[in-house]
């Protein structure tokens, strides 16, 4: 009850933005069956076949998640900067330019604020295309934005966690903000404000090791790859193969780890029956 | 693999193994001159080289066995330490020490990661690389200290989480996650000390505090040198530019905004004399607990937000 207020109406609806390749035609990842694209879409992005989710990009999760498909965005002009000045086999700056172009200006993660289900509230969702969804300084000051403005309006957050893990280009200013989030969500939690973290195919690294794994309730969509060392990682280290569905949601689940997996079509429906629950009434 | 790459030592070695063989030999007349000559020698030498020291190079130095770890540290300058164990979960991972001790006098707690020297040891000590159980067994510390109101200790020495198996299936993620939030909302001063390697979210699970203070030549970083270069490089060999181009020294740090304080090291490093390192940490420990008493404790989550918010560069507009 007490985070429950009123809000009023958000509007603009923004254009839509695809994760699956371009073509009248997609191949399935998982089954490999071609399947016609725009059933696919149709379908929550889900293969009609054997039901392989496919990667959305944070604009299509927003459609899918907010009451008719509105919302409003915020924390839109955080970028970038090269604080390092970091170059590898090519300037960090260059690939944000690369990315930005590409992708758009968002950096890993876009914040809004809409009402689902009735109930106003905060999604942030990661952007697996821009720089496979890694977590930089942006990436944190965006989700701390999102947190303290969820602590000011006493509305619930929801993040959809879609990453590879720390961004390398920032170094230890990437590291730092699984510490600021994390921090920021002990706040929401004394706040009595309920925060749930949707987990998707993959959620790995840094991204895991902090606001991923510290839901009230922690949801994957299925066959989601969820961990904190990556596959290969572990391979080298223990020089085995990994068992078929290891650091699977469903592996998640036998473990403990993971409340549930709910597939695309049921989230929001999912989401708005805890989120009603938690509230009170 | 440091074989061949901590050759930039070899002149402080060869220093020291002629004013060893110098001692040995006896009392002859103008020895002691001679010894004293070397040892002025071998201070400048050291200095020398240990003020030039590259990204990588310091990632070595942070890596030497011979290093001061987190045992030594505790029994160089606390006293009446009793060590506990166990997560009272699932197990005790020897990777992560955690106990109560006294510091000068004041009853404290201790966190802090643990390599082993030896094949042994480094087996036992599963070469400071901590399990779910390391995290969960300094948290269960942690909130113990601050049911007694205890200030604590956290050293930080691991060159990461473990990548295994059971780790993974146990909550690698969850340990750390949780330690990150928990240490965030604690009501008694942390004051971290980074002592040797600063490994990723191993380091960090353990490193959320008020004052985060770096040993001059230890190294914190979001990945290895050579997993970065395994990744952006596509070849861990590129390790020394990837250490370069990450920024994880003291200095660098400090300039970004993330420690407090850089520790000094004696002469050629920590390892070359342990017990002169703890001494010129003890006083800087001291006075950063001094100033966090002064603090009213409900009032330190609070600060610790604020400290941790601020981290990050970034462009708006
Ligand atoms: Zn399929």
């Amino acid at each position: 009850m007490a985070w429950f207020r009123k809000e009023k109406k958000p509007k603009e609806a923004v254009e839509k933005q695809t994760a699956i390749p371009e073509g009248l035609w997609v191949k399935c990842d998982e089954c490999k069956e071609i399947v016609y694209r725009k059933e696919v879409e149709a379908n929550l992005s889900v293969c009609p076949k054997c039901g392989y989710h496919f990667r959305l990009s944070a604009t299509e999760r927003f459609e899918m998640l907010f009451d008719n498909g509105k919302y409003k965005e915020f924390a839109n002009d955080i970028h970038s900067c090269d604080p390092l000045e970091f170059r590898d086999t090519k300037r960090y700056r260059d690939r944000l330019r690369v990315y930005e172009q590409r992708v758009g200006k968002g950096d890993a993660v876009l914040c809004a604020e809409g009402k689902l289900e009735g109930v106003s509230i905060v999604i942030c969702a990661m952007e697996y295309a821009f720089m496979g969804g890694s977590m930089g300084s942006v990436v944190g000051e965006k989700i701390a934005t999102a947190i303290e403005r969820c602590v000011d309006k006493k509305e619930p957050l929801i993040i959809v966690s879609c990453s590879g893990g720390a961004r390398m280009q920032e170094g230890i200013l990437s590291l730092m903000q699984m510490a600021k989030i994390s921090a920021g969500l002990a706040r929401l939690g004394s706040a009595g404000l309920p925060f749930i973290s949707v987990l998707t195919d993959p959620t790995t690294g840094g991204v895991t090791a902090s606001y991923a794994m510290l839901g009230d309730l922690n949801i994957a969509e299925p066959k989601a790859l969820i961990g904190f060392a990556g596959p290969r990682v572990i391979e080298q280290t223990i020089r085995q193969t990994l068992p078929e569905g290891f650091q699977r949601a469903e592996f998640l689940v036998e473990h403990g780890m993971v409340d549930l997996i709910t597939p695309r079509a049921e989230m929001k429906g999912a989401l708005g029956r805890f989120l009603t629950i938690f509230r009170g009434n | 693999m440091n074989g061949d790459q901590t050759q930039f030592e070899e002149p402080i070695l060869k220093l020291r193994r002629q004013i060893e063989e110098l001692s040995a030999t006896d009392t002859e007349p103008g020895r002691q001159a001679e010894i004293a000559e070397l040892q002025k020698q071998l201070i400048k030498v050291s200095d020398d080289i240990y003020s030039k020291l590259t990204p990588w190079q310091k990632t070595l130095v942070a890596r030497n066995a011979q290093r001061p770890y987190t045992l030594d540290f505790i029994a160089f300058l606390f006293d009446d330490f009793t060590e506990i164990h166990g997560d009272r979960k699932f197990g005790d991972d020897p990777a992560v020490v955690t106990g109560f001790a006294r510091f000068r006098g004041t009853p404290c707690a201790i966190v802090g990661h643990q390599k082993g020297r030896n094949t042994k040891e480094k087996i036992f000590r599963n070469f400071g690389q901590p399990r779910p159980e390391g995290f969960r067994k300094a948290l269960r510390a942690m909130k113990l200290a601050e049911k007694f109101k205890l200030p604590i200790f956290s050293f930080v020495d691991t060159q990461g989480a473990y990548p295994g198996v059971g780790a993974e299936e146990r909550g690698q993620a969850e340990a750390i996650a949780m330690n990150l939030r928990e240490m965030a909302s604690l009501t008694v001063p942390i004051i971290v000390t980074v002592i040797g390697e600063g490994g990723s979210g191993g380091a960090l699970g353990i490193a959320v505090g008020d004052r985060i203070l770096m040993l001059e030549h230890s190294v914190y970083s979001v990945i290895s040198p050579e997993g970065c270069a395994a990744i952006l490089w596509k070849n861990s060999a590129a390790a020394p530019e990837a250490a370069a181009a990450m920024k994880i020294t003291a200095p660098d740090l400090k300039r970004l905004g993330i420690i407090d304080e850089i520790v000094p090291e004696p002469s050629g490093g920590a390892h070359a004399d342990p017990a002169r390192a703890a001494e010129i940490l003890g006083p800087v420990l001291e006075k950063n607990l001094k100033e966090l008493l002064k603090i009213k404790p409900a009032l330190l989550p609070e600060e610790r937000y604020k400290k941790f918010r601020k981290m990050g560069v970034f462009e708006k507009g």
